[in-house]
């Protein structure tokens, strides 16, 4: 099974809400930190990474001895990073993400790939739980390369946990595309209600089974509750506004560290989220394709 | 010769526009100032990237000689430059006053960009 822990808004818990329940599910977890750009799984579980990857884009490479200036790699190319002009073709490898079809299309094969390096996948173990997370060079703008990378190395033997970046574009669909299940990790404030329905109206055409995590449960107001009664969206869990809480993040430790009593609710939560999956799985069987 | 100048508006009455990639019209003129042609850029206006690539493609396939503009990105720059267009950056008013102050060689070419990429 693989569970994509999501949200809209940054700082709302979803690193505490992923690594904990990984953690809880021990030798049947693996966690996976898609936040290419600002991972942080890694200082709550302080894994030992074994094994460093480049990730590379494949993009263009002209021989202009066999260019007949046609200009079809242009054409074909939707983010213009290759163009015939003039009487020479120009690439512009920040711009290109990768899809070879210029180098499919053209017509004299004058056009070879060379690897453009996007950033790192690092995997090891933390404890018992299989850890892999993406790290993007700084400066670079091409996040979901990476984080497909970080997805190959999916453990399907295991419970795989996403940690999506926040947000609710390229990133964060790539993330939760193919998992079973996403949790959306949201805090009852006009902000974290703001953010959570942009992500959830992002991931909802993907028809993934969604359900909310409301953070810091006692502070704020009801509008979040009852947006997810409207929108049928199942409560998971409540975590409280607690200074413990606070303190034991600070130093770096994992929830279910800094207050173990809490072990028992992730296990629930897995629980609900196993339910939930089988439930929309047999109404998946129902509704012929 | 012919002379690109990027517009808010389709003839030479028009305030021009200070972008060049994302300007919603260019209008050629010829160096007598006749209008030539009007390039209609929205599909660059709403490009998510590579605007001012385009926008130096469409120059290039109708034989512009020189652009007449207010701002030029690197990657914009650099396809120009491929493509032998000569650049006025800078340029302030009407389509009809950037073309007078060109006839009056009042306009020196760039030879970089003046501009950050928009990305």
């Amino acid at each position: 099974m693989k569970i994509a822990v999501a949200s809209g808004k940054g700082g709302t818990g979803k690193t505490t809400i992923a690594t904990s329940l990984a953690a809880v599910l021990d030798r049947r977890a693996q966690i996976l930190d898609c936040d290419v750009e600002e991972p942080n799984c890694h200082i709550l579980m302080s894994p030992s990474i074994n094994c460093s990857e480049v990730v590379t884009l494949p993009t263009p490479l002209i021989d202009m001895d066999r260019c007949n200036l046609c200009g079809k790699c242009g054409e074909v190319c939707n983010f213009s990073a290759i163009l015939t002009i003039g009487k020479t073709v120009l690439t512009f490898p920040e711009l290109c993400h990768g899809c070879g079809g210029c180098v499919l299309l053209c017509p004299e094969k004058a056009i070879s790939e060379i690897p453009r390096e996007l950033g790192v996948v690092e995997t090891g173990q933390a404890g018992d739980v299989e850890f892999v997370h993406g790290r993007i060079r700084i400066g670079e703008a091409m996040a979901p390369p990476i984080i497909k990378e970080v997805k190959k190395r999916i453990n399907v033997n295991r419970i795989a946990i996403l940690d999506a970046p926040p947000g609710a574009s390229c990133p964060v669909i790539n993330t939760v595309r193919g998992t079973d299940f996403v949790i959306m990790v949201t805090e009852p404030t006009p902000f974290g209600l703001h953010d959570l329905r942009i992500a959830v109206d992002a991931i909802r055409p993907l028809g993934i089974p969604m359900g909310v995590v409301l953070n810091r449960c006692d502070i704020g107001n009801d509008e979040v509750n009852q947006y997810c009664n409207h929108a049928k969206l199942p409560m998971l869990a409540e975590i409280p506004f607690d200074r413990k809480i606070a303190v034991g993040y600070s130093r770096g430790d994992m929830l279910i560290k800094t207050d173990p009593d809490y072990m028992n609710m992730f296990e629930r939560l897995f629980q609900n989220i196993s339910c939930l999956v089988h439930e929309s799985s047999k109404v998946h069987e129902v509704i012929p394709a | 010769m012919k002379i690109a100048i990027t517009s808010t508006g389709k003839n030479l009455d028009s305030l021009m526009d200070p972008r060049f990639g994302r300007a919603p019209y260019i209008v050629i003129a010829s160096s007598d100032g006749d209008l030539l042609e009007v390039i209609d850029n929205a599909v660059n206006v709403n490009a998510m990237r590579g605007a001012g690539i385009q926008a130096a493609k469409s120059l290039a396939d109708r034989g512009v000689d020189v652009l007449l503009t207010g701002h030029c990105g690197p990657n914009a720059f650099t396809a120009l430059q491929a493509a032998g267009i000569k650049i006025g950056t800078d340029q302030t008013g009407s389509v009809k006053e950037v073309l007078s102050r060109f006839k009056d060689q009042g306009i020196s070419f760039a030879d970089k960009p003046n501009v950050e990429a928009h990305w």
